[in-house]
């Protein structure tokens, strides 16, 4: 049970880490400077449950912590989902994946909040509050693009096809959820994107080939290699550097 | 695309019994969305019970020359008072 809590664990925080290193990729070069603060809040909630997320897994197996967790791990050693590690794109891009990486944060952290682990419920219920804000800032974004210009729905309905595929990752098996009894809220992200698609007057796309990968599984896309060697370069040039 | 979006005015209200009070502005393409601006810009640390936007477009300002400040007459100004010598912090 530890060990595989320990992976579900990690398995969700990688989500948070690299979803908060891909968002902060686009600090200072918003569209404009109010949006700029909003990415940047966002990109540092997911942040700081990554590390509430990666500490506790690293207490759970024993071997370093959240530091050695983040810093210290190639590409095939993370078990982020492949949505998050994809390049921002335009604008559009990077509305979507926060909408479909929210629709999914949202009722799975309401879930974690009453699972019998303490630890973990606590983390859950911290993070669920600021996730529910990531998810109406996502969610205006999409029927504000989609309901707009014939321009920003076109780039809103790209984004959402071509995402679409990655986004049925997050419901692939899981055997680590499954054995610690973790389902992921298929029901919920349905109705939560299905409704938010609608009135923004977008299509949902027809059900896609989910490409060969498996972020849980550590088989990942060429992006996720560069994204990390940004993000560790300075550990790596100063190991346990602090300030 | 600065231009394209309107300015907005905020005001909040620190706590119950208080007024809301003008806290700063920021751009935003439409109410809601400056109403959640507003919370990222200016409550963020939870200030605030209660927060307005307005169209800066829709505030009327006094422009009123008695109460612009008047270069031209430094007598309006008290720099040429003595300062006694039994009152250094006046």
């Amino acid at each position: 049970m530890s060990a595989d809590l320990a992976a579900y664990v990690l398995g969700i925080g990688d989500d948070a880490l690299v979803a908060a290193q891909r968002l902060g990729e686009l600090y200072a070069s918003s569209p404009e400077m109010e949006e700029d603060v909003a990415l940047a809040n966002i990109a540092l909630d997911q942040l700081g449950a990554a590390r509430l997320l990666l500490e506790y897994a690293a207490e759970l197996t024993g071997d370093g912590d959240e530091d050695t967790l983040a810093f210290l791990r190639g590409p095939d050693g993370f078990r982020n989902h492949t949505l998050v590690e994809l390049p921002n794109g335009d604008f559009a891009v990077t509305i979507a994946k926060l909408l479909f990486l929210a629709a999914w944060q949202r009722p799975l952290y309401a879930r974690l909040a009453a699972f019998p682990d303490e630890r973990l419920a606590g983390i859950a219920a911290t993070a669920g509050l600021e996730s529910a804000y990531h998810l109406d800032h996502a969610a205006q974004w999409t029927i504000r693009l989609g309901d707009g210009t014939a321009e920003s729905h076109r780039r809103m309905q790209d984004a959402i096809d071509t995402l679409w595929p990655y986004a049925r990752e997050l419901f692939t098996l899981d055997p680590v959820a499954e054995r610690i009894g973790v389902t992921p809220p298929r029901a919920e992200w349905d109705e939560m994107i299905g409704a938010t698609l609608a009135e923004a007057t977008l299509h949902v796309p027809a059900p896609a080939d989910v490409p060969d990968l498996d972020g849980r599984a550590g088989r990942h896309t060429p992006h996720l290699g560069p994204l990390l060697d940004e993000m560790q370069s300075l550990h790596r040039a100063h190991p346990g550097a602090r300030w | 695309m600065s231009a394209e979006w309107p300015l907005w005015e905020v005001f909040v209200r620190p706590r119950r019994g208080l007024s809301h009070t003008h806290a700063g502005s920021l751009h935003a393409p439409d109410a809601a969305m400056a109403l959640r601006n507003a919370r990222d810009l200016y409550t963020r640390r939870q200030e605030g019970v209660s927060v307005w936007v307005v169209p800066s477009t829709a505030i009327v300002t006094s422009d009123d020359p008695a109460v612009t400040p008047a270069p031209d007459k430094p007598y309006r100004h008290p720099t040429h008072y003595r300062v006694p010598d039994g009152a250094p912090h006046l």
